[in-house]
């Protein structure tokens, strides 16, 4: 069966897509939110070193992980939108912003809150740290730059450049643990193998997964209400059930 | 296109900004003496202590050089844009890349390099030592035109906007950050006897990454800001 991709490039056919997508996403996502925090508070071992404390990377970890990622799906979609002309591409960007800056600051407000009794400090001047706090600089930037441009076409154009100007930030941070060998402790999980308890790996790789399906169920809501109104003045929008 | 028409043009622009700036000075000063004041401000802010001043200098004067610039980016694509001179010049056949390259060399010129012959005599405003001063003035030099390619973009995509200065730096700020990092880091390594070599080269090697990109960027952005 060939399926015709194209069809749901187009907003008006992505729309109704979308909404059946998002309850299955944002299901899947409380279930998974459920038993990730339930095996991360009530199953995993206490870490012999960290004490109970360690248990914030079940929420630390999957966010600074989608912070970044989300960042280079952002640039991703802000290109396709350049080079293509693509109109849902770049409002896949503008819907993707937001969440992408949630997770920096989740990202970097958590970890304060491990730095404390981990470092004997809030904050301190790392690598790690300082790199992530520009990212969380780059999504506001790029909101900010969509928010005072009025034509949607040029805010979209101007932003997406800034979009990918910015992403040469993503892999700086990825690599800063390696790079620069401050006070951030290295990867655990490596390609090639971790030495966490088995416990751990299960409930941060189950948060992860509900911190993704979270993800696409808010950007795909997100994008919905985008999709309404710049379509507002079309007729396939006046004659939705929900506009009517 | 010939090669020589490409660097004709590219010395054309240049001269015209530069008579441009000549004619308007107090804009030219104004940058300056911003740059002066703030950094005169921080014995005064955290006293005058002489050994916490000179650990503090490198960074001092890295931040407000970056402010500094700031200010004048502002102006980079205004006036000609105001005046529609801007959009006659992407209308010719040149190009726009070129063109743009101009006019950072020309803001580089009038902003970063009074900025560069500036910051010895404050330097020892803070007591620096000889080795370092050196040190700080080559990061300079390596240093400040990357602010200027990079705020181009910047002001290529605010070009025109409400509230575009405070815009402005928030989308150039972040981008300048590396910048900073390894311009106070070279001054900072001398100061401790390390070389300053590898943070040098880094810089150089921002600088030439931000040749080969940042005119290209900013002629999209100047195109998607006019249409």
């Amino acid at each position: 069966m060939a399926i015709n991709w194209f069809k749901y490039s187009a907003p008006t056919t992505f729309y109704g897509l979308a909404g059946k997508m998002i309850p299955w996403f944002a299901f899947s996502a409380a279930i998974l939110f459920a038993i990730g925090l339930y095996i991360g508070f009530y199953v995993a071992p206490t870490d012999y070193q960290q004490g109970e404390f360690y248990r914030i990377i079940f929420i630390h970890v999957p966010s600074s992980i989608l912070s970044m990622f989300l960042y280079l799906i952002m640039a991703g979609y802000a290109a396709l939108g350049l080079i293509f002309n693509t109109r849902l591409s770049s409002m896949m960007a503008t819907a993707i912003a937001p969440t992408g800056a949630l997770f920096a600051f989740i990202s970097l407000w958590t970890g304060a809150l491990w730095g404390k009794p981990m470092w004997g400090a809030w904050w301190v001047w790392d690598a790690r740290l300082t790199s992530e706090l520009i990212l969380l600089f780059l999504y506001l930037g790029f909101i900010a730059l969509h928010a005072s441009i009025d034509d949607p076409r040029r805010a979209d154009r101007a932003s997406a450049l800034l979009a990918i100007v910015g992403s040469v930030n993503v892999p700086i941070i990825y690599f800063s643990v390696k790079w620069w060998n401050t006070l951030h402790q290295g990867s655990t999980i490596k390609f090639t193998g971790t030495t966490m308890h088995i416990a751990m790996q299960q409930a941060m790789f189950i948060m992860l997964a509900a911190c993704w399906l979270y993800a696409i169920a808010v950007v795909l809501a997100r994008v919905r209400s985008i999709i309404l109104e710049r379509e507002r003045h079309t007729k396939w929008v006046t004659e939705l059930p929900e506009v009517k | 296109m010939k090669k020589s028409t490409m660097f004709d043009l590219l010395l054309l622009v240049v001269r015209r900004d530069l008579i441009l700036a000549m004619r308007r000075r107090a804009d030219v000063l104004t940058t300056l003496i911003f740059f002066v004041m703030v950094v005169s401000l921080f014995p005064l802010g955290v006293g005058p202590e002489m050994g916490m001043l000179r650990k503090m200098a490198p960074g001092v004067l890295w931040v407000a050089a970056l402010l500094a610039s700031m200010l004048s980016l502002g102006r980079l694509f205004s006036a000609d844009y105001l005046d529609g001179t801007l959009e006659q010049m992407m209308l010719a056949p040149q190009s726009l890349s070129m063109l743009v390259l101009g006019k950072m060399a020309a803001h580089w010129m009038v902003s970063g390099l009074p900025l560069v012959l500036m910051a010895p005599v404050l330097g020892v405003q803070f007591d620096m030592s000889a080795q370092a001063l050196g040190v700080l003035i080559l990061g300079l030099l390596l240093g400040t035109p990357i602010l200027s390619m990079v705020g181009a973009i910047g002001a290529a995509l605010t070009l025109g906007l409400r509230g575009g200065g405070v815009l402005l730096s928030l989308l150039v700020l972040p981008l300048c950050i590396p910048v900073l990092i390894f311009g106070t880091g070279a001054v900072e390594a001398v100061s401790t006897g390390l070389t300053a070599a590898p943070h040098l080269s880094l810089l150089g090697a921002l600088l030439v990454l931000a040749l080969a990109f940042t005119p290209w960027v900013t002629a999209q952005a100047l195109r998607i800001s006019m249409e």
